[in-house]
């Protein structure tokens, strides 16, 4: 069998999905750790986010990464989109769920859309905070040196009643796509069993709702809390 | 029992096809769904129309050859059970059934409600079978096969290829019909000399006939009568993988 071939079949193109979904999981990971630091103090965020600024060059090569990462993924579900339109050209004039052993739910019919959602949602979210919509960060002092204050760009953007809940309801959106997505690409990899698979389907919602449950908080603990009240007196949660 | 009944009516493969209503009477609820088809067949020859062709053979659930998606369920609403093994009691006396075909680009509809299923045989005929001479019958336990071993490919091997699978698939994936046939041979010693060309070929099969791709939904499961795991897909993505 040629190289190639194997990574365009049916199989090979949910590999992808799975290995870079998994990736990207990862990455959610590390993102929700570093932004849980916003809950502990404007100091810690801010040291944090300057650490990871003074990487250099390798920030850029970890950046490439994640972006072809996300690219292989977003490259193999339109794909496969495009597939499931040519291999049931007419659709079904009722269509319904058999329930029982089917695990086919609003999370795994909606895939692609929840997913297109959030792939309109990260430029946006890219520019709103490493870029600060094109103006420069608010500065502050942090052991004797002059650091980005992102902290500040946080507050004042969940200030923003429409920033805050927009971003909330995307979160919302993300743990949808987690629901299905967790456990769907261990499945896809093969590396389901009889004995694990309920265990790991129950773990998919656990893992979702851990994630996006962060990544939802945040917006509405800052627009309802602010800085001051909360936050910077040592952190209420 | 009384029924209306949404039927769809398709003269040929090119031609489009349409929704038809129709209305029975006097079901007796022990009825299976083909016996009221039946029916209603009857008495469209007697009002010299032509009656509505389906697919159907054994009529006890082991065959394979019917299949209909009532109401968007792949052989109606029950769990395990073929289209020929539902009875009319386990609808609402006077409800409205809509009947539809097998719905895939691999499976063209030839008539009405029969479609063209002989994609799934393309798809054995590139490995769903051991060609590899495994000698006569061995002495009992000459070959050990542990029980849980022997127990899943059976469950595996109670396919009956009936294409429910593709049917209720939103993506109209054939994932669980070749993954079961994969399975029952990769979980057995006799499989094992051709479990990678057959994994490969078989699944280069199914991806060349127009099926779409598994993206884990089980509805499949759900739909199958023969009630098998996807499990299975789990394991043929583990064959195929090995094997390339």
């Amino acid at each position: 069998m040629s190289q190639i071939k194997p990574l365009k079949s049916t199989i090979g193109k949910k590999v992808i999905m799975a290995v870079s979904g998994i990736l990207l999981m990862l990455f959610l990971i590390a993102h929700l750790a570093g932004n849980l630091t916003l809950f502990v103090s404007a100091d810690t965020f801010n040291a944090y986010a300057h650490k990871l600024e003074s990487l250099g060059p390798l920030l850029y090569v970890a950046e490439a990464g994640l972006l072809a990462v996300f690219l292989f993924h977003i490259i193999a579900a339109f794909q496969t989109y495009a597939e499931k339109r040519r291999a049931r050209p007419d659709a079904y004039a009722v269509s319904a769920s058999k329930k029982g052993p089917s695990k086919m739910t609003v999370a795994s019919k909606s895939m692609i859309y929840t997913g297109i959602i959030l792939l309109l949602f990260i430029p946006a979210h890219i520019w709103m905070f490493k870029f600060n919509a094109g103006t420069p960060h608010p500065t502050t002092e942090l052991d004797g040196q002059e650091v980005k204050d992102i902290y500040t760009t946080v507050v004042n953007a969940f200030a923003n009643p429409a920033v805050a809940f927009g971003y909330a309801g995307v979160m919302f959106l993300l743990g949808l796509h987690l629901r299905h997505g967790f456990w769907s690409a261990l499945q896809s990899l093969g590396a389901m069993c009889p004995k694990w698979s309920p265990l790991i389907y129950a773990a998919g919602l656990l893992f979702a709702l851990a994630l996006a449950g962060g990544f939802f908080i945040l917006p509405l603990y800052f627009y309802f809390c602010g800085a001051g009240s909360c936050a910077v007196s040592g952190g209420a949660l | 029992m009384k029924f209306n009944l949404k039927i769809w009516r398709q003269e040929g493969p090119t031609l489009p096809g349409r929704f038809a209503d129709y209305t029975v009477d006097n079901i007796i609820p022990e009825m299976s769904f083909l016996e009221m088809l039946d029916a209603l067949n009857e008495d469209l020859i007697k009002k010299g129309e032509e009656p509505v062709a389906f697919d159907s053979d054994c009529r006890e659930g082991i065959c394979g050859t019917c299949g209909l998606v009532i109401d968007g369920l792949a052989h109606g609403p029950k769990l395990a059970c073929t289209t020929c093994e539902v009875r009319m009691r386990v609808f609402e006396d006077g409800c409205t059934i809509t009947v539809e075909p097998f719905r895939a680009k691999a499976f063209p509809v030839i008539k009405d409600l029969v479609v063209d299923r002989t994609a799934f045989d393309r798809i054995i005929a590139k490995g769903g079978y051991v060609s590899e001479n495994t000698g006569s019958a061995p002495d009992g336990n000459a070959i050990p096969v542990s029980k849980d071993i022997a127990e899943a490919a059976m469950d595996s091997a109670a396919c009956i290829g009936c294409g429910a699978c593709v049917a209720a698939c939103p993506n109209a994936s054939a994932s669980l019909f070749v993954s079961a046939k994969i399975s029952q041979f990769a979980l057995l010693p006799q499989g094992h000399a051709e479990r990678k060309s057959r994994a490969t070929n078989m699944v280069g099969q199914m991806d060349d006939e127009g099926f779409g791709h598994c993206s884990n939904h089980a509805e499949c499961e759900a739909a199958c009568p023969k009630g098998i795991s996807i499990e299975n897909i789990a394991r043929m993505r583990r064959e195929y993988l090995k094997a390339i």
